[in-house]
């Protein structure tokens, strides 16, 4: 009888738990001893890698230091009807004083005045000047502020400065955003950036035509590259790989100055065209300073990102299917282009991928040969990262670089399949 | 006060100069440690970075005015009282009269005056070299490229000048929209004969190379393209802006390591150490008082004087970078500097 009821519920395992749990439980334990094995480098890709960098893109979207800064002004100003035209009551006055003596306190005024002054050009000086006499004051006894503010700065009796805290009063904007795309933000919603001023979106599409050519001309030069040394002996081909991996041990600032020593109008090509005499003195080749300068450069630095995966696809391509194809009957391009070629596709995708990707974020290179015509966006970004202090801007840029890089991954998923790219 | 302090600056020949007039004797003095970072270029954006991981490793660094301004406004260095934690001249005037007007921050403790000015190529002009600034903008007479600097300061203030507006009134034109168009538009007269540097040491070479018959750099650079290289290149001192350069001491600091810091600063910039680092290198003291001790240059040993921007021969014709204005004005300009470039 015992056997029959066994047979009718669930399996045992030995020691008389349902097998099925018991396998569940192994299973489990195996997963949690795999994940704790990995666990060490999973924590520190989230903490050293993941975390900064969505710390950073969520400054794009971050406002809080106008509503932290002003507390009292902001509620105060929220009942303000900037249309009217005429300025806050002294109400608001009074509560931008009582927050600005805290504020000065704490010396948080000038570093409003900074963010502030990104919306309406002059703000920096308006709060500094105005923190020296206003941190002498009162809040009680030296009432009423309105007048006082006005003779401290004409500013403050400006309109324009109250819709700018008006505006960015919300502890999120959607104003950095819009100045990475050319747009601003104003009271009245979004607006296009002056025509003289436009020139952000003009370089995210200078970014991604220069990364698409210098991918290109990779491709170009390196798939032959990678064919010989896929072809040769093992010894010579060791040699060339060495040659393809000998720029990686110099220094990139060296790589990109010795460009400049070649291609300058008195650089040593110019020079040698005209003692050939195949360009006249007076008519030297600009090949710096320009995109042509920094196609060039960047094409050299990043080619071995295209070299090695093609060679080490090529590499496991076996030279027999090209001379069956022959023997078959096949002209030498008809079994390369229909035999060999498609089987190294794969290559070309992973080294397009790289070395599109290293482009589009490329600054050093740029900023040295790029002049005025040859820079890119992150040219920008390093920009307000380091020189203006704009890191909401910067993050916005940031952010929608790496949206359109991912957008782009995606459409290269669809087209030619992600599975389609190996690096060996 | 801690036994170990990390000072920022510039690297170079720079650094060099500081090493001999300031590190050396203060590490003698004291018996404390200094170590050096090369890393003034990027000083206000990883100031700000340690500030906000709350985590400062530096603890005196060289900035240049513009960039003290920026990180006292945001409250990332500590402010100083000149007549408490300075030196007085040796005859007993306060720091802050000693200073004078150099003091352009609450945070900032000035060292050098440079000056951004420019060179010519001598055996490019001619017989007629250039004496104003006004050579630059115009290419008949003086064919070939130029170099200035990727940035709307000083190019800005030049242009107007060069377009007819009065020393006195090029800030007012500047602040205006139509002023901008006007500096940009003189400008767009040379755009294409222009090589834009971003790196100081870009200029001397590209006119080493003679890739470009004048170009604008820190003074300081071209004293030793001319003088320590011997390359064929004279000043033209014409419109140089002077501007500052000195010290700042992070806000953040541990007390002790705040003393240690202070104590260096008391040291550094008192007059006898400000006139010594002028032996290293061409850039005059920011104090009244080292003027006069000024001496010979320690490898080449020729008379310094004639060769600082403040000498009263080379400084007929100068302009003071406008830290006011630049800090409300800067990035409204920069954009539409952008803008205009990438055109």
């Amino acid at each position: 009888m015992a056997d029959l009821t066994a047979q009718a519920g669930p399996v045992l395992a030995a020691d008389g738990t349902p097998l099925k749990r018991s396998l569940g439980r192994a299973l489990r334990r195996q997963k949690l001893r795999a994940l704790a094995l990995i666990a060490p480098l999973l924590l520190f890709v989230v903490l050293s890698f993941v975390w900064p960098i969505i710390e950073m893109l969520s400054r794009s979207v971050n406002n809080e230091i106008v509503a932290n800064t002003l507390p009292e002004t902001v509620v105060a100003l929220a009942e303000w009807d900037a249309s009217t035209g005429e300025l806050p009551s002294e109400e608001v006055y009074a509560a931008f004083a009582r927050d600005l003596i805290v504020a000065i306190d704490a010396k948080q005024h000038t570093r409003l005045g900074s963010r502030l002054n990104y919306e309406k050009t002059g703000m920096a000086s308006m709060f500094r000047r105005s923190g020296r006499t206003v941190k002498k004051w009162d809040p009680v006894e030296d009432a009423p502020f309105k007048e006082k503010f006005l003779d401290v700065h004409d500013g403050w009796g400006d309109i324009e400065t109250w819709k700018v805290i008006q505006t960015y009063s919300p502890t999120v904007t959607r104003g950095y955003f819009l100045n990475a795309v050319d747009m601003r933000l104003t009271p009245e919603g979004a607006a296009a950036q002056p025509e003289d001023k436009r020139v952000l979106i003009k370089l995210f599409g200078r970014t991604l035509w220069m990364s698409l050519v210098i991918t290109s001309v990779c491709i170009i030069l390196g798939y032959p590259v990678a064919w010989i040394m896929a072809n040769l002996p093992m010894r010579q081909a060791n040699l060339l790989l060495i040659l393809v991996l000998l720029p990686f041990w110099t220094s990139l600032l060296v790589r990109t100055s010795a460009w400049k020593v070649l291609l300058q109008q008195q650089g040593v090509i110019n020079d040698i065209l005209v003692w050939l005499g195949m360009v006249a003195d007076d008519g030297r080749l600009v090949m710096i300073n320009n995109q042509t300068g920094t196609i060039i450069a960047m094409t050299h630095i990043l080619l071995p990102f295209m070299i090695l995966p093609m060679y080490s696809v090529m590499q496991t391509i076996p030279p027999t299917y090209l001379r069956a194809a022959k023997s078959l009957g096949a002209t030498n391009w008809t079994a390369f282009w229909r035999v060999y070629f498609p089987q190294s596709v794969p290559g070309i995708g992973a080294g397009s991928i790289l070395v599109f990707i290293l482009a589009i974020g490329y600054y050093i290179t740029p900023e040295i040969v790029g002049g005025t015509k040859g820079v890119f966006i992150s040219n920008r970004i390093a920009y307000h990262i380091s020189s203006s202090l704009n890191w909401g801007l910067a993050a916005a840029l940031g952010t929608i670089l790496l949206v359109v890089v991912l957008g782009l991954y995606w459409c290269y998923d669809k087209i030619v399949g992600i599975d389609n790219v190996k690096l060996g | 006060m801690a036994s170990e302090l990390t000072i920022v600056s510039w690297g170079g020949a720079y650094s060099k100069s500081q090493l001999n007039a300031y590190h050396e004797p203060y590490s003698e003095k004291t018996g404390a440690t200094i170590l050096n970072d090369d890393s003034s270029a990027e000083a206000v954006a990883k100031l700000r970075a340690m500030n906000e991981a709350g985590n400062v490793t530096w603890d005196v660094v060289d900035v240049v005015a513009a960039d003290a301004i920026r990180l006292c406004d945001e409250g990332l260095a500590l402010e100083i009282n000149p007549d408490e934690d300075l030196a007085a001249a040796p005859d007993g005037t306060p720091a802050s009269e000693d200073f004078g007007d150099l003091l352009v921050s609450d945070c900032f403790i000035p060292q050098i005056v440079y000056s951004t000015t420019f060179g010519y190529r001598t055996d490019m002009v001619g017989d007629t070299p250039p004496t104003t600034v006004c050579a630059v903008f115009d290419t008949e007479a003086y064919p070939g490229k130029r170099a200035l600097e990727k940035r709307p300061i000083n190019n800005m203030e030049w242009a107007l000048m060069c377009d007819g507006v009065a020393k006195a009134d090029v800030y007012d034109v500047l602040s205006t929209p139509a002023g901008q168009d006007q500096a940009l538009a003189k400008l767009g007269t040379i755009k294409d004969d222009v090589i834009w540097w971003s790196a100081g040491a870009d200029t001397p070479q590209l006119l080493a190379d003679g890739e470009v018959v004048m170009g604008s750099t820190y003074n300081g650079r071209l004293f030793s393209v001319i003088e320590e290289q011997k390359q064929p290149v004279a000043m033209l001192w014409d419109a140089q802006v002077f501007d500052l350069d000195g010290w700042i001491i992070p806000a953040g600091l541990s007390p002790e390591r705040e003393a240690r810091a202070r104590d260096y600063i008391m040291f550094a910039t008192d007059t006898q150490r400000l006139a010594d680092q002028a032996k290293y290198i061409s850039y005059g003291p920011a104090r009244m008082s080292s003027a006069p001790l000024v001496g010979q240059h320690a490898d080449l040993g020729i008379d310094m004087a004639p060769h600082m921007p403040t000498d009263p021969e080379n400084a007929k014709n100068t302009l003071l970078y406008n830290y006011e204005f630049w800090a409300d004005y800067r990035d409204d300009i920069d954009a539409k500097w952008q803008a205009w470039l990438a055109q």
